[in-house]
């Protein structure tokens, strides 16, 4: 752990926060918020009481921990880039939410958003990370893929395996929040790092403003093309702004290590490949990100990252690792018995359809992934994954002989 | 964004070029005039409430527009809106309303009596008649970029106003988000209740933030005047009835309407309107009057002749759908309303219908005899 000890965090925009070098005293600096400076107080005609949002159909973790008194202490602030609560709180206040899912309801316009605005994330970051405390708890970050074990899956069964997590550049506002001209900031270290990748990951940029029909063909064909934001719950905290200005593809030649540029995040980045290989997408996923992190610092950029909080990105649900790791698994049998759900859910892991977040599973093939981000490292949630897939198809195998199954004991919340 | 003052200054450090949004592919007026000259200008202006240049073209750069459709692509965000980025907005309502230019003056006329007929409109062919506005309060941000507060407020004043009308203007006002699911689809079959909008041109612009807080349908017990909240505009005014007498329509229009504003000024508000721009709204497709006078009416044979796209060009009028903007024609019947806003009075666009769907209907009436239309062409208005 000693490199997230070791990491300058010399903002160029100068936020205050100290460099650590490890130890008890320089953690109680990182965890002491005042020293980022808020920026110009917002003009207000009404009192706060006046512009408090109704939220009494709300249901989402932003709604169910804002309160007046906090409201009406930080209404008036804002962050030196000018972003404030109201922004930060708009997505959920126009997106009352769903009985069943629960969405998060804010999001961050910049790195400064998680200090100024504490009093209401730290509350919805633990709500929605299980209990995970961002005053009193560090946040492991660990790319080193040589721990993991048994990371090759039964083929028969897991169709394909993917890393997907997302990084931020620090001094550049966030998606709701940015400008354009801050945007194209991002788009251009970016591609210009991603220039500098070599072997497997040589690869090249598709900028949605100029790729050509071929080009955008090939791409959906792949299944790479990202679209331009439909969910109101990205439309309305402003992410889909000036598109498809500075949005943009990056992937490698092999197709297995994609890059998506100013969508919900400055970067997206995922490593993917059709079997069971987990090990070595994971693996290339660390060794990609480290170099990219790498060629960035070179250039004099950095990643937005601190010790409580982990990477810093746009939504608070992806706060951490940012990490989701999952595959494509045949689970006819397993997915029939009533004791899935259960089994699942001690695993710590989330079934999805293989169109994503929201979709159905087709034919018996789940897309199953980790559920949490924050509060325990990659290597951790990659290893949590992979012991997880292998006991779901020890399981479908067992029900394919017509043996019985046992529902596992709960995995620990934070290691 | 709205209400992220200080972000226009945090904006400085970059240079205006690299700020300047990418147009190449948009077609709408605010993209033919901004140039990055006067992006450079402007950029760092913004109103006593803080709208910034951004906030008024975000959903211009949103919407690139349609080949076929010229949309306006910036909106205001309070009155000053219209001085403070006047390089911009000039140039557009100049482009958008016929040539009207920045020294002209804009007639409001509000008084039915200088109506010549308009009560007997062929109810064989006109199923409906309509008038629509809007009116914003004076001292309130507008749609795009009020807060909770200023939208609740010009909410409560609204319901105090339209609570105090009497005769046959005496109505309710139903709160969207206290509607009882009964009222919602008597409001529903009425066709008064307004949804949500959905078009990226209004959502882009920042108008739907907050739904359905401070929105409210309010109509008089006779269902003949109907004032929507808070939609696009702080006030949505209209006038409707079945068959073909706009005269009462309109009567009924300016009467409603002077009552509203006497109740407002009452409480110490009045409206925005100055002798350029006349009244003024969120789009400035909407200045001057605001004004759309219409009829549902049958032309299923003229809808079809190769002159009548000339003929409503000529009479200054537009076609829609029956859905209103946007929708296709149902069985030959068309909404068929005045196409200007600005740089006419109320009294002579709703003239111009009344003269306009008149000679549309002799038409119809011909062209079911089997006679030409040629005589009846008229000049250009």
């Amino acid at each position: 752990m000693a490199s997230s000890f070791s990491r300058i965090l010399s903002s160029r925009r100068n936020v205050g926060i100290l460099s650590v070098v490890g130890g008890s005293v320089t953690a109680a600096f990182l965890l002491n918020r005042e020293h980022v400076s808020a920026g110009v107080p917002v003009r207000r005609i009404y009192p706060a009481s006046a512009e408090y949002p109704d939220l009494r159909k709300h249901n989402n973790c932003m709604a169910s921990n804002l309160t007046p008194a906090i409201y009406a202490k930080l209404c008036d602030k804002a962050t030196p880039n000018g972003f404030t609560l109201d922004q930060a709180i708009q997505t959920g206040v126009d997106n009352p939410g769903h009985p069943f899912i629960k969405t998060v309801g804010m999001v961050a316009g910049d790195e400064e958003s998680y200090e100024v605005f504490a009093d209401l994330l730290d509350p919805v970051i633990k709500e929605r990370h299980n209990g995970y405390d961002p005053s009193t708890m560090k946040h492991p970050t660990d790319l080193d893929a040589s721990k993991i074990h048994s990371g090759q899956f039964d083929e028969r069964y897991v169709l394909s395996s993917r890393v997907r997590t997302g990084r931020s550049i620090r001094g550049l506002s966030l998606p709701p929040a940015c400008s354009r001209a801050e945007r194209r900031e991002v788009e251009r270290v970016v591609i210009d790092a991603l220039s500098g990748l070599k072997g497997d990951l040589t690869g090249r940029y598709y900028s949605l403003t100029q790729m050509t029909d071929k080009e955008q063909q090939q791409l959906i064909d792949d299944h790479f093309l990202f679209d331009k934001p439909v969910s109101p719950l990205l439309t309305c905290a402003g992410m889909a702004r000036d598109w498809p200005d500075a949005r943009g593809i990056w992937h490698n030649n092999e197709k297995t290590f994609l890059i998506w540029v100013n969508e919900e995040d400055h970067t997206r980045v995922i490593s993917m490949e059709k079997g069971g290989n987990m090990k070595r997408v994971f693996e290339r996923f660390c060794r990609g990100l480290k170099e990219v992190e790498r060629l960035i610092q070179e250039r004099g950029w950095e990643f937005m990252w601190n010790e409580r909080l982990g990477y810093i990105l746009t939504c608070p649900s992806n706060l951490g690792t940012g990490l989701r790791a999952g595959v494509h698994v045949k689970l006819p049998l397993l997915s029939k018995d009533p004791r899935f759900s259960k089994i699942l859910d001690n695993l710590r892991l989330q079934k999805r359809g293989t169109g994503g977040v929201d979709t159905a599973a087709v034919g018996g093939v789940f897309d199953i992934s980790n559920l949490d981000r924050l509060g325990q490292s990659e290597v951790q949630l990659v290893q949590t994954v992979i012991d997880g897939v292998n006991y779901l198809v020890e399981c479908e195998k067992k029900l394919e002989k017509g043996q019985d199954i046992k529902v596992p004991p709960p995995l620990k919340q934070f290691k | 964004m709205p209400f992220g003052n200080s972000h226009n200054q945090v904006k400085m450090r970059f240079s205006s070029d690299e700020e300047f949004p990418d147009l190449l592919a948009h077609n709408n007026h605010m993209a033919k005039v901004l140039t990055p000259d006067m992006y450079a200008r402007l950029r760092n202006k913004e109103t006593s409430s803080g709208f910034t240049l951004d906030d008024v073209i975000q959903t211009g750069v949103d919407n690139p527009g349609h080949p076929f459709i010229m949309t306006v692509g910036c909106v205001a965000g309070d009155e000053e809106t219209y001085e403070v980025f006047k390089d911009l907005l000039d140039p557009v309502i100049e482009d958008r309303h016929g040539g009207y230019k920045p020294t002209d003056k804009h007639k409001t006329d509000l008084n039915p009596e200088n109506l010549q007929g308009g009560d007997d409109l062929d109810s064989n062919y006109v199923l409906s008649s309509r008038v629509r506005t809007g009116r914003s309060i004076r001292g309130f941000c507008l749609p795009p970029h009020c807060s909770r507060g200023e939208r609740r407020a010009i909410e409560q004043l609204s319901i105090q106003a339209l609570d105090s009308l009497e005769g046959d203007l005496k109505g309710k006002y139903y709160a969207l988000k206290n509607m009882t699911e009964e009222e919602q689809q008597q409001l529903i079959d009425d066709h008064f209740l307004f949804d949500k909008p959905v078009s990226p041109l209004l959502l882009a612009s920042g108008m739907a933030r907050d739904w359905p807080d401070g929105r409210g349908i309010w109509h008089n017990d006779n269902k003949t005047f109907l004032v929507w909240v808070n939609e696009e505009d702080h006030l949505r005014v209209i006038s409707m009835q079945k068959g073909g007498n706009m005269r009462e329509v309109f009567t009924r229009f300016c009467t409603g309407l002077t009552k509203i504003e006497e109740l407002f000024k009452e409480r110490g508000h009045e409206f925005m309107w100055n002798e350029h721009l006349g009244y003024v709204l969120t789009c400035p497709s909407n200045l001057g009057t605001g004004l759309r006078a219409g009829v549902h009416v049958k032309l299923p044979n003229l809808s079809k002749h190769e002159k009548f796209g000339e003929v409503l060009k000529r009479l200054r009028l537009q076609k829609r759908g029956t859905g209103g903007v946007d929708t296709a024609a149902v069985g030959g019947v068309f909404d068929i309303s005045n196409a200007d806003r600005l740089g006419f009075s109320e009294v002579e666009l709703v003239q111009m219908v009344v003269d306009g769907v008149n000679l549309l209907v002799s038409m119809e009436k011909c062209l079911e005899a089997g006679e030409g239309i040629d005589d009846l062409m008229p000049e250009q208005k």
